[in-house]
Order: structure tokens, then C-alpha cells, then sequence
């Protein structure tokens, strides 16, 4: 090394520092730790047999395969396939069973319940709500409260198809737009607002004639003359204490106005058949189920 | 080597040579800046993690929102803290132990900081008003980059010219790894955000690369960020800082080579590791997982470099609570450093992945290592900067170490817990086959988890705000006169606080 006119040395082991300084600061030169060097040779080895054993190397045309002939593609693919078939065992009966016939079996009603709350909790409780107590603007499923059906049959078509969800066979609704088409008059909306606000059991509605005359004309053909609802139209029952869109008279002025029409998404290309079935049994059982 | 116009002197001979006038001004600029946004940084962070508490406090404001304040929070602690502190002791270690001025002289190093900090505020506003690349840390509008890229050049600039001017024959190791990190984030940066602008006036650009390859390219971007951002910069800080704190030559020169070039050869190739289990081909997620284990040990030379050369003087952490700050720091750093090699073992990797485990982790290196050798760092500087006789009170250092540690340690466990339940969550099945648990159950599950997290930052937070006042009124103490005439050459008086 360079010209040293003095050496500062460790206390202990007396070793040399490299006879440079700067701003004060030197370096002794002891050597590389013996056990930092092992693990160091060690780790490399490590690295060398992980690069031996799985694909590594690239070439020009391909790559280094590995010896133990592991692929992250295949290894989902056996997980998967082994996860189908594990599950097939119950799932491919529910596929075949008419829905009615499957919660008969105790069983495959486990079965279903099981896959249906998990898939439920993931893919229909964002908007539905855990357990099904809905949401503003998303029916609750436990309030027994249909507008297109709650027996088993119902909810399972609903879940295939969905609700004006651009499926062909989707469960089409349209209530018309009474005040943005100019159908109904802003006055006339108001004094049929009274009339449904009666039906909503609102205090202090002031029903009159000529709205339920206006109610005859424009919603009973969907909504029935007692405004009880027509599950085959998809018509909400009015005479009820549960209201997708609100419970006010606001709300019925505001829908009645330029109506709000939910989409419901299909299941059909997302789910298969045996587990749209378990969450329609799941739906179901959540306490609205007939 | 021999030059016979150049004697080495020991350190009792070293008050006669001269030192010329450094620019000192503009590293008490960077120091302040540093701590400003050290501030913003952890203020913020607080923030988004109370969001994950409570979702509905962003009220709706969309300047407010998680998605939009979460870059804000990431730049702000490693770009605008992380940076400004590496500015700061680069520009004041380069000079020192060059023996040199800037180069460059006093406007350009102002450009570095006028023109580093107004890219710090132009990309904090461009994620608050929502302008994205949507590429994590390296979020920025292609124009904001533009600018980035014109500051970072002058940087390397002044730093190689200081280097170029040096009175020293050798290179310090803290310098190597300074240039290192300047040139190297120079590379990262220009190859990750090659990108064609829509229009001369729109944010939006399309990146040069597709799929697959653009995510590859992102996190070899986003893994040397870590590596040599947050890595090999701050071993620089710690290269110098701590030897000189300690006032022990380093323990290992030998050692120091070493692990300076087995770092910056291994860190390059390991990060496929961020993208295990994805589309990238099996061959480059192997050999991101290969290097990163192989880095295990050149990661930890900086840390036993670091602790042994308190051999001797293990003593002063009684004494000097900046210091603590430091070898704690390196303590951490040893810590995440280990566990990062782990996370990158694929079947690891399968549990911990997209976990609060990677947070933890993160923030194991970020509050431990980095802004723990940042903080010893600054304790450090700001008496020699302002020429006063010590700081404020060394009291008030101590409750800031002893509750910035404790906010760390709350913060590290409870994520671990978080993450490690969340992966088995994740990945658990029932006796038919389907999924035990849904995901809004997972969320449920880590809630007491995110509010511990919270109280975590919420300490380290308060501890930066008592290291504020503690500086503020350091800096407002009375100067001493002697002091300033001989704190270049026994800067140790600094700590002794007399």
C-alpha cells in the first residue's frame, strides 16, 4: 500500500487499518467473516440446485426445464381438476336433480348450503348484503319481499338469466317513465303519489278520487287494483312495508317520475348449474324463502 | 499508488491541514425539506391506514380517496424523504471526504434542490388530482418524469464532478455506494418509463412494453427502487454516519468491496420475485427467486460492516441516543433483509403474496432501516450544520427512539399477524372442497390488526414530531463561536454535547 506514517489500530485484534483517511475516517482490514463467507458459498449452492431442479436457464429457442419437470400452469391445472373432483362427488348429483328434489336429500342439502354461502358471501353480498339483509336499491333477499318469485324454481331462473341483464332470456321489466315521457302531468304524479302512499301505509296520506282513479288507469294493469303486485310482469307488490327504492313519498313521487330499474347480473356463463343451485337453496333458506 | 505529493496523516495531525469552505447551505436546505416531508410522509400514511380502519372517512372527497392518497403516501417516504435525506448526505459526505467543493458551484446544487422538490410537489398533486401511470412508485405523468430525468442528470453531475475534483487518492466505500444508487435509479428510471405520449397535452401515454413484459420490466424497476433507492443509497448514509458517531474506523475494508459488488450484481436480477404465480414465464420467477437468496448475505456484509465497528465503543449507545438510532437502524435493516430472501421462496411466496405480510415488511425496512439511519443521520448533522455546541436535549431523543421504536415494533407484528391470516384464510377449504372462508371475511378478520397498525404510525409520528421540535429549538439555540472553528475536524464534539 501507499506511504502510511501511522496506523490506527483495533484494540483487540490488532489489525491494520488500510493507512487511508478521510475526514477523519479510516478502515481496518480485517477479513471477511469466515461464517458471512460459508452462508454466502451456501446460499450460491442453494441458488445453483433451485436453478438445476426447476426451469431456469433461457436459451434462444426455449429454456432450461428443470429436473423435477415443474410447471406453475400444470401444477393449477391438477390442483383444480383434483378440487373438481373432489367437489363432484356431491355437486354433479345436485347438477342433475331438479332443485326441489336436492334439498330433500340432507345430504346434498349441506352440500349446497356450504357452496352457496361462500359463493353467496364472495359474489352477491357486495350488493345484497351479508345474509341477504339488502341494501338501498338492492332487495333484501331474508325480507321474503319478491318482486319476480321466492320459491326455489324462481330464484334459480333469476340467478341464471338475472334481471334486464342483457341475457336473451333475462326477466324483463319496464315500468314506464310517467313524468320524463310526459304520460302523467307533474300535478297528476302527486295526487297518484297519495293514492300509492296509502298503499305504502304512509300517516297522513290524503287519497283521493281521482287518484285512485289516475292508479286504475296507469299502474293496476302491472301493479294489480289493490296495488298487490304481479310476479309474472316482475310488478313489486305497492301494498307492502317493503320498498326496493324507498319507503317515502318522495321516493314514490321520484319513481313514478322517471323510475330507477335494477340490474341484476346472469350467473349462467360465471357459475355452473350445480352451484347456481346451491345459492338459490342457500337464498332460499336465508328466512324470505316460500 | 505511490504519490509522493500526497502524505497521509493520522487524525491527530489532521487539524493542520486545511479543509476548504464546503457548501454547507444547501445541505441545511435538503436537511429541512427532508423532515418536512419526512412529516407529510407519516402524516399521510396515517391517514390511508385509518381509511383501511374506517372506510367512509375519505367522506366522499375524491382528493381524499385511499387509491389516490396511497402514492402520495409511498412518494412522500421514500422520494421526498428518502430523497431529500440522501441528497442532504451525499452532498455533505461526498465533499467531506473528497476534500472538495461541489462541483458545479452554489447554483447548480440550488437547481438540485429547487428542481428535486418541485417534482416532489408536482407528482404529490398529480395523484391527489387523480393522474396516474398506475405503475406503483413509479406513478408519475411522463412530463413530471421528463423533469425527474433533467434534475437526476445534473445530480449525477455534481456528484461525479465532486468525485472527479477530489483532494483524497481513493474513493470512500460510502461514495461507491452514493454512485451507485445515482447512476443505477438514472437506468431504472428512463428504461421503466419509456412510454408515447397520447398528445403534447395529455398525461396519458402508452408504455413501450405489453403484458407480461411491462410487468417484468415494473418490477425490476419497483425492485431496485428498494435495492438501491432504499438500500445501497442508505448504505452510504450509514458508511459514514455511523463510523463517525461511533468515532471507530469501519470494521472491514475487505469486507466492504465484497458486498458492494455482490450487491449491486445480485439486487439487478431479483425482481421476477414480485410476480411468482403470475403469467411470467416459471424460468424468470426461478431466477428472480435465485438471486434474491443469493443476496441474503451481500445484504447483510453492510449490516455486520455496520455493527462491527462499534467493536470498541458499544459504550457510546449509553451515551449518545443518536447513535441508537443508527445501530438500530442497521439492526432492522439485517432483519428485512433476511426476510425479504424468505418471502421470495416460491412456495413462501404463495402464502405471503398479496398479503399485509408485504406491508409489514416494507415498512420493517422503510421505518427501521430507513428512516432510522436517516434520523441518527440528521441528530447528527443539524449541529454541525447550524454550528451549534449539541442538540436541544438528548432527553427528547430518547423518547423519540423509545416510541418511534415501539410504533415500528406494533406496526411489524401486527401485520405480520394480519398477513400470515389472511394467506391461510385465503387459502383455506372445507370438508366438501369449497372455500372455508369468503373474502369479506378476511377483512373482517384483520380489522384489529389495521388499528394496531395505526396506533404504530401514529407513534412513529408523534416520534418525528418531537425530533422536529428538538431540531427546531437546536437550531434556535446559541452559537458557539469556537465551536464552529473546530467542529470540521472533531465533529465528536458535536455529540459530547459538552
Amino acid at each position: 500500500m501507499a506511504l502510511k506514517t501511522d496506523k490506527i489500530v483495533s484494540p483487540k485484534r490488532e489489525v491494520e487499518t488500510t493507512g487511508h483517511e478521510w475526514d477523519g475516517l479510516a478502515e481496518l482490514n480485517n477479513p471477511l467473516p469466515k461464517w458471512w463467507l460459508y452462508i454466502f458459498a451456501a446460499c450460491i449452492v442453494v441458488a445453483l440446485v433451485q436453478m438445476l431442479l426447476y426451469p431456469s436457464i433461457p436459451g434462444i429457442t426455449g429454456y432450461w426445464h428443470g429436473l423435477l419437470g415443474y410447471s406453475t400452469r400444470a401444477g393449477v391445472e391438477r390442483d383444480v381438476k383434483a378440487l373438481v373432483a373432489e367437489r363432484a362427488v356431491s355437486m354433479d348429483r345436485i347438477a342433475a336433480l331438479p332443485i326441489a328434489d336436492v334439498v330433500r336429500d340432507p345430504g346434498l342439502l349441506q352440500v349446497a348450503n356450504t357452496s352457496g354461502h361462500i359463493t353467496f358471501a364472495n359474489n352477491c353480498q357486495p350488493c345484497h348484503g351479508a345474509g341477504g339483509a339488502g341494501a338501498p336499491g338492492y332487495p333484501a333477499l331474508a325480507a321474503g319481499a319478491w318482486i319476480w318469485g321466492g320459491k326455489l324454481e324462481d330464484i334459480e331462473l333469476t340467478l341464471i338469466h338475472g334481471i334486464r341483464s342483457g341475457d336473451a332470456d333475462a326477466r324483463m321489466s319496464a315500468m314506464p317513465h310517467f313524468g320524463a315521457d310526459a304520460i302523467l302531468s307533474p300535478a297528476e304524479i302527486q295526487t297518484v303519489a297519495d293514492h300509492v302512499a296509502t298503499l305504502y301505509g304512509i300517516a297522513g296520506a290524503a287519497p283521493s278520487a281521482k287518484g285512485a282513479e289516475l292508479f286504475a288507469a296507469n299502474c293496476a294493469a302491472c301493479h294489480g287494483e289493490a296495488g298487490e303486485g304481479n310476479r309474472s310482469v316482475g310488478a313489486p307488490a305497492l301494498k307492502s312495508r317493503v320498498h326496493l327504492y324507498g319507503d317515502t313519498r318522495a321516493a314514490i313521487v321520484a319513481q313514478v317520475t322517471n323510475p330507477r330499474q335494477g340490474v341484476m347480473p346472469f350467473w349462467n356463463t360465471r357459475l355452473d348449474p350445480a352451484t347456481i343451485k346451491s345459492v338459490a337453496i342457500y337464498v332460499h333458506g336465508l328466512g324470505g324463502g316460500e | 499508488m505511490t504519490d509522493a505529493s500526497i502524505t497521509y496523516m493520522a487524525p491527530h495531525q489532521l487539524s493542520t491541514r486545511l479543509a476548504p469552505v464546503y457548501n454547507e447551505a444547501i445541505v441545511r436546505k435538503f436537511t429541512i425539506a427532508t423532515m418536512f416531508w419526512g412529516i407529510v410522509a407519516f402524516l399521510v400514511g396515517c391517514t390511508i391506514a385509518a381509511e383501511l380502519c374506517w372506510p367512509g372517512l375519505s367522506m366522499g372527497i375524491s382528493y381524499l380517496n385511499f387509491g389516490r392518497l396511497r402514492p402520495v403516501h409511498t412518494s412522500a417516504a421514500i422520494f421526498a424523504f428518502g430523497g431529500n435525506a440522501l441528497f442532504a448526505t451525499s452532498l455533505y459526505v461526498v465533499q467531506r471526504t473528497c476534500r472538495a467543493r461541489l462541483f458545479g458551484g452554489a447554483a447548480l446544487a440550488e437547481f438540485l434542490f429547487w428542481g428535486y422538490n418541485f417534482f416532489i410537489v408536482m407528482a404529490a398533486l398529480s395523484y391527489v388530482m387523480g393522474f396516474s401511470r398506475s405503475q406503483e412508485y413509479s406513478e408519475p405523468p411522463w412530463h413530471v418524469t421528463i423533469f425527474l430525468v433533467i434534475v437526476w442528470v445534473c445530480y449525477a453531475v455534481v456528484f461525479v464532478g465532486t468525485l472527479l475534483r477530489r483532494e483524497e487518492p481513493h474513493i470512500y466505500v460510502a461514495n461507491w455506494f452514493y454512485l451507485a444508487f445515482i447512476l443505477t435509479v438514472a437506468i431504472l428510471v428512463l428504461v421503466n418509463n419509456a412510454a408515447v405520449p397520447v398528445s403534447l397535452y395529455s398525461s396519458h401515454a402508452y408504455v413501450a412494453y405489453g403484458g407480461v413484459q411491462n410487468a417484468l420490466i415494473q418490477w425490476w424497476y419497483g425492485h431496485n427502487a428498494v435495492g438501491f433507492f432504499l438500500t445501497a443509497a442508505f448504505l452510504g448514509m450509514m458508511y459514514y454516519f455511523i463510523p463517525k458517531q461511533a468515532n471507530r474506523p469501519v470494521y472491514s475494508y475487505r469486507l466492504s468491496i465484497v458486498h458492494f459488488w455482490s450487491l449491486i450484481f445480485m439486487y439487478i436480477w431479483a425482481g421476477p420475485h414480485h410476480l411468482h404465480y403470475t403469467s411470467l414465464p416459471d424460468w424468470t420467477q426461478t431466477l428472480g427467486m435465485a438471486f434474491s437468496i443469493m443476496l441474503w448475505m451481500p445484504s447483510w456484509g453492510g449490516m455486520i460492516n455496520g455493527l462491527m465497528t462499534l467493536s470498541g465503543a458499544w459504550d457510546k449507545l449509553r451515551t449518545d441516543p443518536a447513535l441508537r438510532f443508527s445501530v438500530t437502524a442497521v439492526g432492522f435493516y439485517g432483519m428485512s433483509t433476511f426476510e425479504g430472501p424468505v418471502m421470495s421462496v416460491r412456495d413462501v411466496n404463495a402464502l405471503a403474496h398479496y398479503t399485509d405480510w408485504v406491508i409489514g415488511h416494507v415498512h420493517s425496512g422503510a421505518l427501521g432501516w430507513v428512516a432510522f439511519i436517516s434520523f441518527g443521520a440528521i441528530y447528527y448533522l443539524v449541529p454541525v450544520l447550524w454550528n451549534r455546541t449539541g442538540l436541544y436535549s438528548k432527553k427528547l431523543v430518547a423518547w423519540h427512539y423509545w416510541i418511534a421504536t415501539l410504533g415500528i415494533v406494533f406496526y411489524m407484528t401486527s401485520m405480520w399477524v394480519a398477513g400470515i391470516m389472511q394467506g391461510l384464510m385465503w387459502r383455506a377449504y372445507d370438508k366438501f372442497g369449497f372455500l372455508q372462508y369468503s373474502f369479506v371475511e378476511s377483512v373482517n378478520a384483520v380489522h384489529p390488526y389495521y388499528i394496531i397498525r395505526l396506533m404504530g404510525g401514529l407513534m412513529f409520528l408523534v416520534g418525528a414530531l418531537i425530533m422536529v421540535f428538538n431540531l427546531v429549538m437546536t437550531v434556535r439555540s446559541r452559537t458557539t463561536e469556537e465551536f464552529a472553528r473546530t467542529s470540521q475536524d472533531y465533529p465528536d464534539a458535536v455529540m459530547a454535547g459538552e
